[in-house]
């Protein structure tokens, strides 16, 4: 019987011919990310070698990648000191792939971790961050996993008791039409699936809208897989796969280019034909309330967001720059652009993308988390309504229990903003 | 055997952002991470603080709780309190984080019961006293009894690290 891609990756990483569904395992880890919560990892990095006579070392430092992200630079002492310890830590473990709050090489996890070239296809990727789903846009087996769980990571080089998850795959046919992005794909998606549709699942995605795909774009639907509760997305590595790594991640040397096999045994397919699709709109207070645009457009917002890990990347701001180029952003709205990463935010500084922004009266914030999780900027007031490109709308997410948040693609954020109120980029509609 | 009362009912896709909000994610110690248990929830953060509310008391829930962050906050808070969450299904990581912490969840995907009502846990069963109704617990994924009954993945990794050569 065939495997799909994670289950063959499972295999080749544990050095098995052949995994199957609901198996137990321990693969080696190849990355092990972390961010400010890395500080609640040591704690328990600590307390596991406790009382062992070893000294506290972690198995490999040069697997373990920490980047500040979330609250940066600091916004309260408690953070300035978490910050620390995790310096001191970096210091003290040799522990090589840092990003301190740097312009030179700083960033948000999920875009440092790309662009570095810090993930490659096969490779066996967790993180303390959901959203480490993103990673499987390279063609990794990238999820999520809790503090104490990193700090077993740490100190035993595996992930322990690794179940063999089913996998749902995901037919995206045909070409997106002008004005509709991944971004509604993946709201699509997380829409029909629901928040538990593919819980403990996998989703591996296929199809010609996926190969002409960009790796900027099949970041931002892996990265929301996790919205319909997958371990992880995953797009088995292509031609484009391998370009992104030569030449945007600075990758040398051999890849481990496979598929899954062409008789795998799949969970649920889906098909869907994008050029069908309308851009999508998350609406408050699940990311699967998702509707088209037309039954939401004219809602008043007082804040537009365009950044994160899911949307800050270049061609996010070149589709919002080209949007605002000329024009204001409404009074009584406020925009805040978050970019992705430092590399990200120098690039739109040269392409002049950053001017047009701001000269629309957006302000451009510091590559981070910003907003999107209510720790840091960007809160919002009681009663507000907010439009971001961010991959959440919990309530109380952007700070505010009393606030309501709706999720949309780079280009409703921008058009939006214009209008002071939920806009089809598409125009005359 | 364990017995106790539903403190509180929530429903489905209750998120980590209701059950411990971002704001409070520089607090990260299990020790000081319970203040801010369900933080929004007013009332019932105030009963936690209080002490209001008994070691062994349950917390029922619908689909998918826990969905969202990763943040083992999340888990750690409700553990502090020594609660019982008892839900129709919950989301992957949290579900993890709990068993990693020693947080005692229960899933029971057919429980039907009301704030107020006395619940029983026994022989694979919730038993809910008041109404007289059983409903049957679904065992946890096997990969994860072996880590609660280890104490947690702190003794769990511990005892591995042990049983392993030193690097």
């Amino acid at each position: 019987m065939g495997m799909t891609y994670v289950q063959k990756l499972l295999a080749r990483a544990c050095g098995k011919p052949a995994v199957a569904v609901g198996d137990v395992l321990e693969p080696p880890v190849h990355l092990a990310m972390s961010h400010e919560n890395g500080a609640l990892v040591i704690n328990q990095f600590t307390e596991i070698f406790a009382g062992t006579g070893r000294e506290a070392k972690v198995w490999d430092p040069s697997r373990i990648a920490i980047i500040f992200d979330h609250r940066v630079p600091a916004e309260s002492s408690k953070t300035a000191t978490n910050h620390k310890k995790i310096r001191d830590f970096v210091a003290k473990q040799g522990i090589t792939k840092f990003h301190d709050i740097r312009g030179d090489s700083g960033g948000i996890c999920h875009q440092i971790l790309p662009e570095n070239g810090y993930v490659r296809p096969g490779n066996v990727v967790v993180g303390t961050d959901s959203h480490t789903t993103t990673h499987g846009a390279l063609g990794a087996f990238a999820f999520g996993i809790g503090a104490t769980e990193m700090a077993a990571v740490w100190a035993l080089g595996s992930i322990l008791n690794v179940e063999v998850p089913a996998t749902i795959k995901v037919v995206a046919n045909g070409r997106f039409a002008a004005g509709v992005y991944p971004k509604d794909l993946v709201l699509w998606l997380v829409g029909k699936l629901t928040a538990e549709g593919a819980n403990f699942k996998v989703i591996e995605f296929h199809g010609e809208a996926v190969r002409t795909m960009p790796t900027s774009g099949r970041l931002v639907i892996c990265n929301m897989t996790v919205e319909a509760g997958a371990t992880g997305g995953v797009i088995p590595p292509d031609a484009e796969t391998e370009r992104y790594l030569r030449e945007e991640a600075g990758v040398t040397g051999p890849l481990d280019l496979f598929g899954p096999d062409a008789d795998a045994v799949y969970d649920q397919v889906i098909e869907v034909d994008v050029s069908q699709l309308e851009p999508q709109i998350a609406c408050p207070h699940t990311v699967d309330n998702v509707k088209p645009i037309g039954e939401v457009a004219g809602r008043k917002v007082q804040q537009i967001v365009v950044g994160s890990c899911t949307n800050g990347r270049l061609d996010d701001l070149e589709v919002a720059a080209g949007i605002l180029k000329g024009k204001k952003v409404a009074t009584g709205t406020r925009m805040l652009v978050f970019p992705a990463s430092w590399r990200i935010y120098s690039e739109a500084l040269r392409l002049g993308y950053l001017r047009d922004i701001v000269a629309a009266g957006a302000v451009v914030c510091n590559p981070g988390c910003g907003p999107c999780l209510g720790v840091h900027q960007g809160a919002l007031g009681d009663g507000e309504t907010a439009l971001a490109t961010t991959n959440r709308n919990f309530k109380g997410r952007m700070g505010n229990p009393n606030a309501e948040v709706f999720l949309c693609s780079p280009a409703v954020a921008a058009a939006s903003a214009i209008a002071g109120a939920i806009t089809d980029p598409r125009g005359g509609r | 055997m364990t017995t106790g009362k539903v403190v509180r009912k929530l429903g489905d896709d209750i998120s980590t952002d209701i059950i411990y909000p971002g704001r409070f994610m520089a607090t990260v110690l299990p020790t000081e991470t319970p203040q801010y248990a369900f933080v929004d929830d007013a009332e019932f953060n105030k009963k936690l603080k209080a002490k209001e509310i008994p070691p062994g008391s349950f917390i029922v829930a619908g689909k998918n709780f826990g969905c969202g962050s990763s943040r083992e906050q999340a888990a750690s808070c409700i553990k502090g309190y020594e609660i019982t969450v008892v839900a129709r299904h919950f989301a992957r990581i949290f579900l993890q984080n709990s068993i990693n912490v020693g947080l005692n969840m229960i899933i029971c995907p057919t429980l039907e019961a009301e704030e107020g009502h006395d619940l029983e846990v026994k022989e694979g069963k919730v038993h809910n006293l008041t109404t007289g109704k059983s409903f049957a617990i679904e065992p946890l994924p096997k990969a994860r009894q072996a880590i609660i009954d280890a104490g947690g993945l702190i003794p769990y990794a511990r005892r591995l690290l042990l049983e392993r050569p030193a690097r």
